[in-house]
């Protein structure tokens, strides 16, 4: 998992939104360290994921628009341009092995939403 | 180069020259006809007279014929062959020579010799002419009658019934249809016909046609009887049409017809004769199926192939007449040695079937059907495969106690290769199955590269059936669930969402679903919600179901930015308008295209400037053009009427009107309109879903036409309507399409994929066969009455806007978007240009 660290290895939570401006079920992007991050709330299992908001196929920063839901059980996010699908959790992609984009780690603290930076 | 003359350009001689065309060999191919019309489609002529077209009977045309090289040479007759020349004559003095000639002349009403019958409203039904001679013989009368109670007086008595005369069939046999059908089915079918209020007389020798006293002629009967009309039809059989061949000494059979050998050769080996003017065995084919496969083997035989013979047709037939289900096959009358016969007769609904068995009972040799002919396929194949019956044959007849039981229980699996599945296009079990190996994997698939089920299409629901017993081997599963979160098809979520009046996705889902929904069914599901109830997509409840364009209003280009549309009714614009549109792309400089739908689209618009630039459009007086959603399109139109000087109505007008109609109506997929002033059909209106073009009487409709990957004609759907009608079949269609079709199927697929085709979606529309037309109308009446322009909702809800920018924690934008200059504009960088670009930064 790639992660953003502080030079004591511990995550450095950062704030990115308060849980009151995402919506449900669809995505937004934040900007930590000048790394673009795809940030989902998952309304059915109350559940958020970051992932990399750049798709390898399309070669454009465009993933916190794409389409999430389930496949095979798994959280799945499917990408806006091709419709390539990753797994929210892994970031490994469903359609091609050789592909995957990075995860990062998110959590909710006081109705804000905070990402490990 | 070989020179080929073909005699006759009716369907048959049309089909031959088409064969010709498809060989690898070049021929020098030139086709006569007395006829004013190049090859039309005879066996739905009747359809003349609901649709008034010629255009939609035509089978060809002069440009397709100009376009392949084929010279021909209409309302000329060819009167004389020179054999030892080669070469013909014809009635206006042409002469032409040939190496190969086919007499493809067809056949002619036989007319009774009954003094009178040459009287001015005496006509017979063959050729357009002759249906516009009756038409004008219609126009001043009360009655008709039809002398003759076979199959082509019976399809003569409905074109009678078009023109609302009341109705006789008279015929000379105790019952109708005597070729084919025994006296019960005879008797059921009359009972049926008579129900409709075509008066039938059987047993009537017609002795004379003297001047009527309440109507223009008495039909004086043998038996002393008598019947007083404005207008006979004759349609008592027809003869070969011989007279050229018998002139030039060619072998002529006892009772007419054109002797020809299995290659189809005359007694001249260069001279060939096909279809119903052909005699093979004594046996003239007075069907379309076995004139088309003359036309094979001849042409075939004339390329220098002589694997293909004429071996004879099957005489079995389907039809459809007066609006009852007719069919025969085989041995129909049971005359085979020790046959044995089973009949079954339902009274209540009108259905009567009939089978004869070989004397153990375990082969099928022929059948009779009147009211219900969905076994003939089923039954057909049985029939000319020479199959066992795997249970008795009663078991065949039973209507299905349950499902898989009775007549299915045939799986198509049991059929052999060589089976015969189209006879129109004369298409086997194993060609389809050839097709589905190479990839083909829908009815449209079929039809397009194997041409099975595009001709009279009755052998669409055993096509099917092949079709997908041949993707099951495949191990591709055959399931018409929408995904894995539905088992449920696409149409039985609409009718649920329908019935149940189910606002949301997460209410489906609860209810009728599982796991968490995936990019196929929350679309999908979406967009019914949207059709159904159209509320704003982007509402809380619907957005995580907006798919990449609509869940932003606009379309994503393939660098993340979008391209902006906002719609122009019919094409219409004024200059403030045009000079607003250039004004916001100038300001953020987009890109800017004219669109085939006579709108203009703004590209390279990032996220936050959506909102911006959408506040302009509005206040300038745009409103959305949901160039975004699978939902209507635009409405393309020429200028009609009132500036062009041959438009005949006001097509700008009725596209505005139609365009602001249905905006907003969301579908299974995009749908686009073209409107034209006239039959000139500058708005291309037949590439169109729907399209409407103008006549001297008002509008004709045509649906489900395409252009894009796979063009489809539009299908001619009604002529000469007025305005309310118009829009009330429009309503009606569309609402029929979004109720029934697919995801993502667009209405050409449908169309090609829905059980009965365009006849059916006759029924149900102008019909109302299955009694939905109010529903249907009263859906998409609440579809307008809901209309919200999403651009205009969207920027006066401030939470809303917040998702319109690229980082939700900073002002920042995207640094991987840029640019180059291109004839004037900007374009997205490539990635090749993208590097450069940074290197040269770095190096500055």
């Amino acid at each position: 998992m790639s992660q953003l660290t502080s030079n004591d290895g511990q995550p450095n939570w950062v704030k990115v939104a308060d849980k009151s401006q995402l919506f449900p079920n669809t995505g937004v992007c934040a900007l930590v360290n000048q790394q673009q991050i795809a940030i989902f709330w998952d309304q059915h299992k109350d559940q958020l994921f970051a992932v990399s908001n750049y798709c390898p196929f399309s070669k454009a920063n465009v993933l916190s628009r794409g389409l999430i839901g389930d496949y095979q059980g798994q959280s799945m996010l499917a990408a806006p341009t091709y419709k390539q699908r990753f797994n929210l959790e892994t970031g490994e992609c469903f359609d091609d092995e050789h592909v995957s984009i990075a995860v990062y780690p998110i959590k909710e603290s006081n109705g804000e939403i905070l990402i490990a930076a | 180069m070989k020179k080929i003359i073909v005699v006759g350009n009716g369907m048959v001689g049309h089909h031959f020259i088409d064969q010709l065309l498809a060989s690898d060999s070049e021929f020098e191919i030139t086709t006569f006809s007395e006829e004013a019309h190049l090859a039309y489609d005879r066996v739905h002529l009747s359809s003349y007279f609901t649709d008034n077209s010629v255009e939609a009977l035509m089978l060809t045309n002069e440009q397709y014929y100009d376009d392949n090289g084929v010279r021909y040479l209409v309302n000329d007759r060819v009167v004389a062959i020179d054999k030892t020349l080669k070469c013909i004559h014809t009635q206006n003095g042409v002469t032409a020579s040939y190496d190969s000639l086919v007499i493809a002349t067809g056949s002619f009403p036989f007319v009774p010799p009954i003094p009178g019958n040459d009287n001015e409203h005496c006509h017979v039904y063959r050729t357009i002419e002759d249906l516009d001679a009756i038409r004008n013989s219609a126009k001043d009368a009360q009655i008709g009658v039809v002398v003759g109670g076979g199959l082509l007086g019976l399809e003569a008595g409905k074109a009678l019934v078009d023109l609302g005369l009341k109705t006789h069939v008279v015929e000379f046999a105790p019952r109708l249809m005597a070729v084919q059908l025994c006296s019960e089915g005879g008797g059921l079918l009359r009972g049926k016909i008579e129900e409709l209020g075509v008066e039938v007389h059987t047993e009537k020798n017609t002795q004379s046609i003297t001047q009527g006293e309440s109507c223009r002629y008495r039909m004086n009967f043998a038996d002393g009887s008598f019947l007083e009309t404005d207008l006979i039809l004759f349609s008592a059989g027809i003869r070969p049409q011989d007279k050229l061949a018998r002139d030039s000494q060619i072998e002529i059979g006892e009772r007419g017809g054109i002797v020809i050998n299995d290659y189809c050769q005359t007694s001249e080996p260069d001279i060939y004769a096909i279809g119903e003017c052909a005699l093979w065995q004594g046996k003239i084919f007075g069907l379309v199926a076995p004139g088309y496969s003359m036309a094979k083997v001849a042409a075939k035989h004339i390329d220098g192939h002589i694997d293909k013979q004429f071996l004879g047709a099957d005489m079995s037939t389907k039809l459809k007449l007066l609006g009852v289900d007719v069919a025969s096959i085989g041995d129909a009358h049971g005359v085979s040695d020790g046959c044995k016969t089973y009949q079954f007769l339902d009274g209540v609904n009108g259905v009567y079937k009939k089978l004869v068995v070989n004397s153990s009972g375990d082969r099928l040799l022929g059948a009779i059907m009147v009211g219900d002919a969905s076994d003939y396929g089923q039954w057909l194949q049985l029939y000319l495969n020479d199959m066992p019956l795997s249970q008795g044959p009663e078991y065949l007849l039973l209507p299905d106690a349950d499902e898989g039981s009775s007549s299915s229980a045939m799986g198509v699996d049991a059929l052999p290769d060589s089976a015969s599945i189209c006879s129109c296009f004369d298409v086997t079990k194993g060609q389809i199955r050839e097709a589905v190996q190479a990839g083909a994997c829908s009815m449209a698939d079929i039809k397009s590269c194997t041409k099975a089920s595009t001709g009279c299409g009755g052998c669409s629901a055993l096509t099917t059936q092949v079709l997908n017993s041949e993707l099951e081997k495949q191990g591709v599963e055959v399931s018409t669930d929408i995904c894995a979160h539905f088992a449920y098809s696409r149409q039985e979520l609409f009718d649920i969402i329908r019935v149940k009046k189910i606002q949301s996705y997460d209410a489906l889902l609860s209810e009728y679903g599982s796991g968490g929904g995936c990019e196929i069914c929350k679309p999908a599901v979406g967009s019914i919600l949207a059709s159904l109830w159209n509320d704003y997509v982007l509402d809380d409840a619907h957005i995580g179901l907006q798919d990449t364009n609509d869940i932003f209003l606009g379309n994503m280009q393939k660098d993340g930015t979008y391209s902006v549309v906002p719609r122009v009714p019919g094409g219409e614009i004024t200059p403030d308008k045009l000079i607003a549109i250039g004004q916001v792309a100038k300001q953020f400089d987009l890109y800017t295209k004219v669109t085939g739908g006579q709108r203009i689209d703004l590209f390279g618009a990032q996220l936050h400037e959506l909102p911006i630039i959408w506040q302009q459009l509005i206040d300038a007086g745009f409103e959305t053009g949901h160039a975004y959603g699978k939902s209507l399109r635009t409405v393309k139109s020429c200028v009609g009427s009132t500036w062009c000087r041959f438009g005949v109505q006001d097509s700008v007008g009725m596209a505005i009107d139609l365009e602001n109609r249905y905006k907003g109506l969301r579908a299974p997929h995009k749908i686009k309109f073209g409107v034209s002033g006239c039959t000139r059909e500058c708005a291309e209106a037949q590439s169109k879903d729907i399209g409407i073009i103008a006549t001297e009487n008002g509008w004709g409709l045509y649906v489900c036409g395409n252009g894009g990957m796979r063009p489809r004609h539009a299908d001619l759907f009604a002529t000469d309507l007025d305005d309310q009608t118009l829009v009330k079949y429009i309503d009606r269609v569309l609402m029929f399409y979004v109720r029934t079709a697919d995801r993502l199927q667009r209405t050409s697929v449908w169309m090609e994929n829905l059980d009965g085709g365009l006849d059916y979606l006759k029924e149900v529309v102008i019909d109302d066969k299955l009694n939905i037309a109010a529903e249907l109308e009263s859906d998409m009446q609440n579809v307008v009455a809901n209309y919200q322009c999403e651009w205009k909702t969207t920027i006066n809800d401030e939470k809303r806007l917040q998702r319109f920018k690229q980082f939700i924690n900073t002002d920042e934008l995207d640094s991987n978007i840029s640019y180059v200059r291109e004839r004037g504009q900007r374009r997205p960088a490539t990635e090749v240009e993208k590097i450069s670009t940074i290197e040269l930064v770095t190096e500055a």
